[in-house]
């Protein structure tokens, strides 16, 4: 019983090694090879590493190194040339007209509330007034007699560093109600209680409005929140996200950026909740 | 006890060879929890030096990216959780347990144990779900957004009821069966038996269920991060927002650099400790060993 135990694992054992070893052939070149490194923006670094890998399919000679570390990282690394292409998910700045941004994608996030909330449109003082507890009932910006649940994003999300800099407001002066982790969780928030109101990623948003979710996505200083409009830059709630290059960037970075701007790619930033840039 | 020596028969040295596989199975899993504490220590060590424990329980509040990094809000909030759901889920289990031992029919002991197998079985997330879009609503009512220490509280106990139902059962159906037919054979009434025979024999299975439900309650993070509001804030009622320990670190780890990645780790390191300091107040309670 023991000895055949043992036979059977021992056989088990060498038919996983052998399986490991295959599979790695095949293949066509596609011409490109070489290393890339990206470093950057942690918003954008998820999203390259997505390209990265489907361009790393289309072109197997290739590898693409993906590092986050900040947007302030990636500019600087690119400027050294420590890094191939700097992932920002900011515009340039002024001071840094010596370097390219390419746009990837851009990333908007749209304040919501629930479907029944009477209220059609708050100024951008109100929805300060809302986050740091000056305005607890709906009855004091238009609404009915509800009381107002604050739902708000853990710290280091990306969808709360847009928020907070669109309304000028320090963390820790904001007073939520709920804290939520990713954007669906703050669509079922806002979605289980008439008094919410959130902030989630504007094609998420989208999407769950269409699928039939009980939410309302509401202005911002007069622009209505869509994906076109962030696309089209109007919408004032977003941000673009940017690859950085230096002066001649490498036939391979420039091969990238081609891949990562085309429409074969929309899918890949869709499913992170960004917007792709019509051309 | 004799070791066996090789034979005609059986021409391996059996016992030496299992002496030496059953010793390393255990130094094994003895050293995963060392590894992983020296891991968690190593990793939160520069936030440790840099910020000082002190800072842990003096700071304002939680804001890690501004620079304030009190933790006591989710100690009280791990701790509420687990005391909360431990209130709810013992005579749940305890009480599901000595039905199906002592009371039920056949037949039915036997559905009802594979029932709450499957509910053993259910995945957190499926748990956080069902409380996100059913329950919570149904709370909102009472105060608050409906998210709360409450609703927590209640879907923790319901998660942590196969853990002491299963434990308790097996620990009941342990106990000789001489004893049982012996006091029955005396006239003791049936709730006699159980309370004062079976529950006491049992008693250290149950309390190793309990440990077991206590560390699960402690260590679930999915189904608490959907449920309990998670505003890093001392709770003043039973329908305010809470968060625990671990939800501290699913909800931000993700996003975490540098600095406020390894804080995240002392988030963890202390999680560590309080199960340690439960583990050790359990073992001393009152002839824990010996049951």
């Amino acid at each position: 019983m023991g000895r055949k135990f043992l036979l059977v694992l021992c056989t088990l054992m060498t038919a996983v090694s052998l399986g490991c070893g295959q599979g790695q052939s095949s293949g066509d070149g596609g011409g490109l090879n070489g290393k890339l490194t990206l470093t950057g923006s942690s918003t954008v670094a998820p999203l390259a590493a997505e390209l990265a890998k489907r361009f790393e399919q289309l072109h197997p000679d290739v590898r693409i190194d993906v590092q986050s570390g900040g947007s302030g990282k990636g500019i600087s690394d690119a400027r050294s040339g420590v890094a191939d292409i700097g992932m920002a998910s900011r515009a340039l700045k002024d001071g840094e007209s010596d370097l390219t941004a390419h746009q990837i994608a851009a990333d908007g996030v749209g304040l919501i509330v629930h479907s029944s909330n009477p209220v059609s449109e708050l100024t951008n003082e109100q929805v300060v007034a809302i986050y740091t507890d000056q305005v607890a009932q709906w009855n004091e910006v238009g609404g009915g007699d509800v009381p107002i649940t604050v739902v708000h994003k853990a710290e280091g999300r990306a969808t709360l560093e847009v928020f907070l800099a669109h309304f000028q407001l320090k963390n820790p002066a904001v007073t939520p109600d709920v804290i939520v982790g990713d954007n669906e969780h703050g669509v079922k928030t806002v979605a289980g209680s008439e008094g919410a109101i959130g902030y989630v990623s504007i094609g998420t948003a989208e999407a769950d409005v269409k699928a039939g979710v009980p939410i309302r996505l509401m202005p911002v200083a007069g622009v209505a929140a869509t994906t076109a409009n962030v696309a089209a830059g109007k919408f004032p709630m977003s941000r673009p996200l940017n690859f950085v290059t230096g002066d001649d960037p490498s036939l391979l970075s420039i091969a990238f950026i081609e891949f990562c701007q085309s429409k074969e790619v929309h899918d890949l930033i869709v499913s992170q909740y960004f917007v792709p840039i019509q051309r | 006890m004799t070791s066996s020596s090789p034979n005609t028969l059986f021409p391996f040295n059996a016992d030496r060879w299992l002496a030496f596989v059953t010793r390393t199975c255990a130094l094994f899993s003895a050293i995963i929890v060392l590894l992983v504490v020296t891991f968690l220590a190593l990793e939160s060590w520069p936030a440790i030096q840099h910020v000082g424990f002190g800072r842990f329980v003096t700071d304002a509040s939680w804001h890690p990216l501004s620079g304030l990094f009190n933790l006591i809000p989710m100690i009280v909030g791990t701790a509420l959780t687990t005391i909360g759901s431990l209130f709810i889920a013992v005579p749940l289990g305890i009480g599901s347990a000595v039905f199906g031992c002592f009371y039920a029919p056949p037949r039915l002991a036997g559905f009802h144990r594979r029932s709450v197998e499957l509910l053993a079985g259910v995945p957190s997330v499926v748990f956080g779900l069902w409380g996100l879009v059913v329950l919570v609503p149904l709370l909102a009512p009472l105060g608050g957004s409906g998210q709360s220490l409450f609703a927590a509280t209640l879907v923790l106990g319901l998660m942590i009821v196969p853990t002491i139902a299963l434990t308790s059962q097996s620990a009941l159906q342990a106990v000789p069966s001489q004893l049982i037919s012996g006091a029955a054979a005396l006239g003791l009434q049936r709730w006699v038996i159980v309370w004062r025979i079976a529950l006491p024999a049992g008693k250290s299975g149950i309390k190793t269920g309990l440990l077991l439900a206590t560390c699960r309650a402690m260590g679930e993070t999915m189904a608490v991060l959907m449920l309990a509001g998670n505003v890093a804030k001392m709770p003043d009622s039973i329908v305010s927002p809470i968060r625990t320990l671990t939800t501290n670190v699913a909800l931000e780890m993700g996003y975490a650099t540098s600095e406020h990645r390894a804080i995240l780790f002392v988030s963890g390191l202390v999680l560590m400790s309080v199960v340690c300091i439960v583990i050790l107040l359990m073992d001393f309670a009152g002839g824990w060993k010996n049951g």
